[in-house]
């Protein structure tokens, strides 16, 4: 059995994985801090996955009526990221990849003077502003495709911390058919949690698309039995819409309730917005035009 | 739910069906076994304590092929894949600033259509007439092309035998192609002519022998490199070759010592006083004839000119075949034992000569599609490779490229990283390719500049594996290091 893999990119960026979770960590500052913040990733990082996997079981289990007790800080995280989707089927797994950048940026950047940061975990970032700082995140169309769609400008004054993109071509398994839904929020695992949730809902039943139990690509699948997406036939367009639209409903209720900040969904060329921050992220969206469909907020 | 492998690799581990990868999309279950993906090969050097660039890890032997942190990489178009249709960019695109300037690699797999091998097998033996036909398991994969000094050439493949033929003439030569490009044996039947097993950086086998060495030259070149040594030991050289046999006494380089005539008439048809064509048939005998016994290839030997007594040496032009003659009354050649200081210099045409080995140079077109996936105008890489801008490596192995048009090029498999070939069903050989080119100069050419991605960031998604960089290649992305 391997161990945490620790490597650092001629440019400075630290990258530190171990089994599924993969971390590109960046930090700005002075060198010392830089340096300061590094090492406490990479002592937080350590022993990170085996604290998770003691609890696994319980983590992969559906919420039901109790809210799920755990020991570690990342995977209590979890819990909470996914208790305001509690009325569906979901499981704290949902955030675990936000979960986890998370905690690594909190531990990384405690007690450093820096100017910024982030801690990418395999496309979900939780990141550190100092007042007056910004980063641009770059926000994909397609996850397939992984071609860069637009950039999304982060504030300090803004309330998002993290931001995080889900869907049926993704690493995980989704029961939509989004070919991205990207989610800004206060941290990367509310994000995570919800893109995930958002994109299962981008959907439809219509002939072309294929779908299989969970369990049956992967025997541990936290969503079991449950029908994922494993192809999606070209749509025509009201079908992309309306499929489209059942994702901005349940996007604007979560922004209704303070769960998120924003979010951007895409299907085909089919492109939503929700949130104060959407207008942010479609600037530079490039050719993808969402006005003639009408479905921007 | 026999097909369910656990996977070991990290504390999760994660149960995966066949055919499926598990959580980290690092490790797979395929027909059963735990596999690591690694798609991608990078190829790395690091710095040695004075500075220099080395491969690193040389001498570690429990290295498992894990990236180094720090080390200099390339990435390799070994399993980058290819993309199709062929005007979306290349699999990858990746920018690197070794040495300050900005440098862009553009790394792909490519399908060749138009793709064949020219083999060098280094013998004297006759494998077969030019222009026959080389088989293999019964199929033409390609023929006998020309005699290059001390070797004989072959070419393989091409598009008529791999998709101008028959359905099994085509997979044959697939195959046999992609057999000698991973650096196996294949055995080979030449038509009328030898079978010959042919493998990369190895000797040939000749009809169950073994070649073991080069002439040292061809029976007259033989007698030029060696007369002085001889001069004084012997009366009378012959040099026994398919090609050109000499005879010192008649060779200038004898006539230049004021040798005198010694009266040994051996057959064939002179060229120049001392040289002789066809003195034999083609073989696997002495120096490429189908000569056993030297003495058969001696036509007379003049009464009125030879002499009791005379020292004959006859050698083959490898040295491995020699023979001592002294003339008795009769003048008739009895076989004696060699002088010792005659023997040093028959040695010495052994030690002279190189080992005998084939070599296989992989030959292939990149065509409009591959350029495609480069710049959406490809003459522009066209005529950037021409005006030596951008570099074309294969799997980090440098290649040549033709003058002409086109991008046609030539690559010694043997530099090439292990597995660096497949094949598709067309039949078709897939091989990887690399153009390297200052990132300012990619822009310029129409290049997919929203596609580049930075050496760090395909190195981070942890499915890459490292080889160590070979010392004798040069390095790909050093500037002005033009292969």
């Amino acid at each position: 059995m391997s161990g945490p893999s620790i490597s650092r990119g001629a440019d400075g960026r630290l990258f530190l994985r171990h089994g599924p979770i993969e971390l590109i960590i960046e930090m700005l500052g002075p060198a010392a801090e830089v340096a300061l913040a590094q090492a406490q990733a990479c002592r937080y990082f350590d022993g990170l996955l085996d604290r998770l996997v003691k609890e696994l079981p319980l983590l992969r289990r559906p919420l039901g009526a109790a809210y799920p007790m755990f020991r570690d800080p990342v995977a209590r995280a979890m819990a909470r990221a996914v208790w305001p989707h509690r009325d569906e089927y979901i499981t704290p797994m949902a955030a675990v990849a936000g979960a986890v950048a998370d905690g690594v940026l909190a531990a990384s950047v405690q007690g450093c003077d820096l100017v910024r940061g982030y801690v990418n975990n395999g496309g979900d970032l939780a990141f550190f502003l100092a007042p007056g700082a910004s980063l641009d995140a770059g926000v994909v169309a397609d996850l397939d495709q992984g071609e860069l769609a637009g950039r999304v400008h982060l504030k300090h004054a803004m309330a998002a911390r993290g931001i995080a993109t889900s869907g049926w071509r993704g690493r995980s398994h989704s029961r939509g058919i989004a070919d991205a839904v990207t989610v800004l929020a206060a941290t990367a695992a509310l994000a995570d949690a919800a893109a995930t949730m958002i994109a299962n809902r981008v959907d439809i039943d219509y002939p072309g698309i294929e779908r299989v139990p969970a369990n049956s690509l992967d025997p541990d699948s936290d969503l079991g039995d449950l029908a994922v997406t494993v192809a999606v036939a070209p749509l025509p367009l009201g079908v992309r819409r309306a499929a489209l639209l059942s994702g901005v409903d349940r996007a604007r209720g979560l922004l209704a309730q303070g769960v998120i900040q924003g979010a951007m969904l895409t299907l085909g060329n089919q492109v939503s917005t929700v949130g104060s921050v959407a207008g942010k992220i479609l600037k530079s969206a490039g050719p993808r035009d969402q006005s003639e469909e009408g479905l921007a907020t | 739910m026999s097909d369910l492998i656990r996977c070991d690799a990290c504390p999760v581990l994660c149960r995966i069906r066949a055919g499926r990868a598990g959580a980290c999309d690092r490790y797979a279950n395929q027909a059963g076994e735990l596999v690591r993906l690694d798609p991608l090969l990078v190829a790395q050097r690091t710095l040695d304590q004075d500075g220099a660039m080395v491969p690193f890890l040389q001498t570690a032997n429990d290295w498992d092929g894990a990236l180094v942190a720090g080390a200099e990489s390339f990435i390799t178009g070994v399993g980058s894949t290819t993309t199709y249709p062929d005007y979306k960019p290349a699999p990858f695109i990746v920018a690197s600033k070794p040495d300050g300037v900005d440098m862009v690699t553009v790394v792909s797999e490519g399908i060749f259509s138009y793709c064949g091998l020219k083999v060098k097998i280094d013998t004297d033996r006759f494998l077969g007439d030019e222009q026959k036909a080389v088989r293999c398991q019964g199929e033409q994969v390609g023929h006998v092309t020309t005699a290059e000094y001390g070797s004989q050439m072959l070419a393989l493949g091409g598009v008529r035998h791999l998709t101008g033929g028959s359905k099994k003439e085509g997979n044959v030569t697939c195959q046999t192609m992609l057999e000698l490009c991973e650096g196996r044996a294949v055995e080979l039947k030449v038509d009328d002519g030898a079978v010959v097993v042919v493998q990369a950086g190895q000797p040939p086998i000749v009809d169950g022998e073994n070649e073991a060495l080069m002439r040292v030259g061809c029976g007259s070149a033989t007698l030029g490199m060696f007369a002085p040594q001889w001069h004084g030991l012997v009366d009378e050289v012959v040099v026994v070759d398919d090609h050109i046999t000499g005879v010192l006494s008649e060779h200038q380089a004898g006539k230049f010592l004021d040798m005198p005539a010694a009266g040994v008439r051996v057959r064939g048809r002179r060229s120049t006083p001392g040289r002789y064509f066809q003195v034999a048939g083609h073989g696997d005998g002495w120096g490429g004839t189908d000569v056993s016994d030297p003495l058969s290839i001696i036509d007379r030997i003049e009464a009125k000119t030879a002499w009791p007594g005379l020292r004959l040496l006859m050698v083959s032009t490898t040295g491995e075949d020699s023979a001592y003659f002294v003339l008795d009354d009769d003048l008739l050649p009895q076989p004696a034992e060699m002088p010792d200081r005659v023997q040093v210099v028959v040695d010495r045409i052994a030690e002279n000569c190189e080992p005998a080995l084939c070599s296989v140079l992989f030959m292939a077109g990149a065509g409009g599609s591959l350029r495609a996936g480069v710049t959406e105008n490809p003459v522009r890489l066209t005529r950037s490779v021409r005006e030596k801008i951008t570099r074309v490596s294969c799997g980090g192995a440098p290649v040549y490229v033709w003058p002409g048009g086109g991008i046609t090029l030539m690559v010694d498999v043997t530099r090439m990283p292990a597995g660096s070939f497949g094949y598709v069903p067309t039949p078709a050989l897939v091989a990887p390719i690399e153009f390297t080119l200052p990132l300012a100069d990619y822009e310029a050419m129409g290049g997919y500049m929203a596609a580049v991605r930075s050496v760090d960031d395909v190195l981070a998604t942890g499915k890459a594996k490292s080889l160590p960089w070979r010392g004798d290649n040069p390095w790909p992305l050093t500037p002005g290091n033009r292969l």
